[in-house]
């Protein structure tokens, strides 16, 4: 059987596909689908051909097999340095010989590829630090990606995920009402604690347009409240968008590249109709990497920049509470030890480390670094697309270890963790192992602590 | 035999030397592709030298990077492997002699004993690099026979020039050894992967245009290699 009806190389673009797939419970009968899936193998060749330029062809090529990446990959310090989980084995294995065989491989291969791109890596980049050459191991696998999803070889979650996207231009199954509603409620619901808060929609020229994850507004509505709360204490002129309001991308972790495109067009549409100053995104490492860092370049930007200024939530703390937007009560500083998740996304991709260490130091009195932290610090465990994916429960897991025994090293309580992965990751981490801490977003953390200015305190009866 | 293997052979081996490696640095450079890459490489220009610059010069540096500095044992063996494979051969007395001889230009000499020196540490740390490659499940798990052969290229001239330069016995021999040992690694070079002599240069210089421009270099203060 060549196609599934589930598993197959078509995306998916309509209701009735997805609603296939998401009652296909844990996509059993998908992985069934996949083991007699055929692998196309002129479209893979081609492919190569067409994609596989000088850049990753040299890192292929040049690799001197001197195996100091090995330490730089988490997933081979937590798996007992199983020499399989060396980052230059794993990419040699997969795209090298796809590359060497000129795409003459078979179902079984492409399996074991696939396997490799989203359960032993997770894109974090780290490896490209640490080898001499500069071989980037995690770009190479997000190339992986892309090739696995155009032969249908994807984790059924990812294959749903990028199928969002495509249907509703968000990662879950929001729509444009209940995004819309969803402000409205949340401002009806502050009416109380906070006179004259509003979720401004559609406004034009504002100083800053609110990018969110889809899941806040389906599952934590509180963090679009949160955030409104705060740009109302620091008096912002803010804004969201009816449309192109969402700006993650499951379909990066997917390896959909052209889910990929329409995702950020419909937010780059809204900046462009909005004109706001800025763009500030929520508190999200791949929706950043996504929309900020790689969306120029699906979008066809020559200068790689987004159409407006763009900035993650963390760089607007910081210069709230650096231009005194945003004061903290200093009594309400964290006193237990605290210590902060660097997210790859926006720390080793995005160069906001400092940023991060400027916002710690007006609110915690006892911070302690993770080791190795900042731009060498290690994935969360759940980056890539790893958290959601069923199939490779096990593996993401195993991988926590690493980061349970980090932050055990600090000794810290609580973790500060501004990144959807690596928040869901720890929440995980703590539900596996119970090792007795609290993990936060900036936005709760800041309100527990932040002063209210007098004439937006609500009147006393 | 010596005219020859000085002669004509020396030229077309220089010849494959330098053209293989323009066409390897024109096919690396024009291979590139700022969408596919996602990596702005015309614009943004100051940032994406000085992302290049950097990641090049901290990785030149014995110890100036995290990961020299981790692993200071594979550091020092590798750059007095590099070192002596890259200055031995330029700056040795025996060759400048046969430049004068030959062009009337010469430059620069090494000291006999200094020579002596690196071409030992060369021998002695590609020895270790065997080793590691034996010793290391890591490192053995991604050797095939070829890196050993590109290895054995690589330091048979230096091993055949040392012992041609004790003059112990057969001089003859090791001298013809060493030519052609040489000039076969000098053919390799651009062949195989021992071309990372000029892609070195390239591939760290665009992942350092990658860092510098895109992922954070115009916004942090540069990555901390």
């Amino acid at each position: 059987m060549p196609e599934g009806s589930l598993c197959n190389k078509t995306p998916v673009d309509t209701m009735e596909q997805l609603q296939a797939l998401l009652s296909d419970r844990r996509g059993v009968t998908y992985y069934q689908e996949m083991d007699q899936l055929d692998v196309n193998k002129e479209a893979l060749a081609t492919a190569i051909q067409n994609t596989c330029k000088s850049r990753i062809r040299t890192w292929l090529e040049i690799c001197a097999h001197c195996g100091l990446c090995a330490d730089a990959c988490p997933y081979y310090l937590v798996n007992d340095k199983d020499p399989k989980q060396v980052p230059a084995y794993k990419i040699q294995s997969t795209l090298g010989e796809i590359v060497k065989r000129k795409g003459e491989v078979d179902n079984d291969f492409m399996q074991y590829v696939m396997d490799t791109a989203w359960s032993k890596c997770t894109c974090c980049n780290r490896c490209g630090m640490y080898c001499p050459f500069g071989i980037d191991m995690g770009v190479m696998f997000g190339y992986v990606r892309g090739l696995c999803f155009a032969q249908g070889f994807v984790p059924w979650e990812l294959k749903i995920g990028s199928g969002m996207h495509r249907i509703f231009r968000a990662q879950m199954d929001v729509t444009q009402e209940d995004w819309i509603e969803t402000c409205k409620w949340m401002e009806e619901e502050q009416e109380d604690d906070w006179p004259g808060l509003k979720i401004p929609i559609d406004v034009e020229n504002a100083d800053l347009l609110y990018t969110v994850n889809a899941r806040e507004v389906k599952h934590y509505p509180e963090d679009l409240a949160e955030a409104a709360i705060l740009f109302h204490i620091a008096g912002e002129n803010w804004t969201v968008a009816s449309e192109g309001w969402e700006a993650t991308s499951l379909s990066m972790f997917a390896g959909d590249w052209a889910a990929c495109k329409m995702q950020v067009e419909t937010v780059y549409d809204s900046m462009k109709r909005l004109k706001p100053k800025r763009m500030i995104t929520t508190e999200c490492g791949h929706l950043y990497r996504a929309t900020v860092l790689e969306g120029p370049y699906w979008a066809g930007y020559e200068s790689g920049q987004p159409p407006v200024e763009c900035i993650h939530y963390v760089e607007w703390v910081a210069e709230a509470l650096r231009t005194g937007k945003l004061k903290i009560d200093p009594a309400k500083k964290i006193k237990e030890p605290v210590t902060y998740q660097d997210s790859c996304n926006y720390i080793r991709n995005g160069g906001l480390g400092d940023i991060a260490r400027e916002i710690i130091s007006y609110v915690a009195e006892d911070f302690r670094e993770m080791s190795p932290c900042r731009e060498h610090n290690f994935c969360c465990g759940g980056g890539g697309g790893l958290n959601g994916i069923g199939r490779y429960r096990p593996q993401r897991d195993k991988g926590l270890e690493i980061k349970r025994d980090q932050i055990l090293a600090t000794e810290a309580k609580i973790v500060i963790a501004p990144c959807h992965n690596c928040w869901d990751a720890i929440r995980d981490l703590e539900e596996v192992f119970h090792i007795d801490i609290s993990w936060t977003f900036l936005k709760p953390l800041l309100l527990s602590m932040v002063e209210v200015p007098e004439h937006l305190k609500p009147a006393e009866d | 035999m010596y005219q020859f293997l000085t002669g004509p052979l020396l030229w077309l081996s220089f010849l494959i030397f330098f053209i293989g490696l323009i066409v390897r640095v024109v096919w690396y450079v024009r291979g590139l592709n700022w969408q596919m890459d996602r990596v702005p490489y015309t614009k943004h220009v100051s940032h994406g030298v000085k992302g290049a610059l950097r990641s090049i010069f901290f990785w030149l540096l014995p110890f100036g990077t995290r990961r020299w500095k981790t692993r200071p044992a594979m550091t020092i063996l590798f750059f007095v492997f590099h070192i002596g494979i890259v200055i031995t051969p330029i700056f040795l007395l025996a060759h400048n002699i046969i430049l004068r001889e030959r062009w009337g230009i010469s430059w620069a000499t090494l000291p006999g004993p200094v020579a002596d020196i690196l071409t030992i540490g060369v021998l002695v740390s590609a020895l270790f690099l065997v080793l590691r490659r034996v010793a290391f499940s890591e490192v053995r798990i991604l050797t095939s026979a070829y890196d050993y052969l590109l290895l054995a290229i690589t330091v048979a001239p230096f091993f055949t020039g040392f012992l041609a330069s004790l003059k112990v016995a057969d001089y003859p021999f090791w001298l013809y050894a060493h030519i052609i040992s040489a000039e076969i690694m000098l053919i390799a070079i651009p062949l195989t992967k021992l071309s990372h002599i000029v892609l070195f240069f390239m591939s760290r210089g665009q992942l350092g245009m990658d860092y510098g421009i895109k992922r954070g270099g115009m916004k942090g203060r540069g990555l901390a290699w």
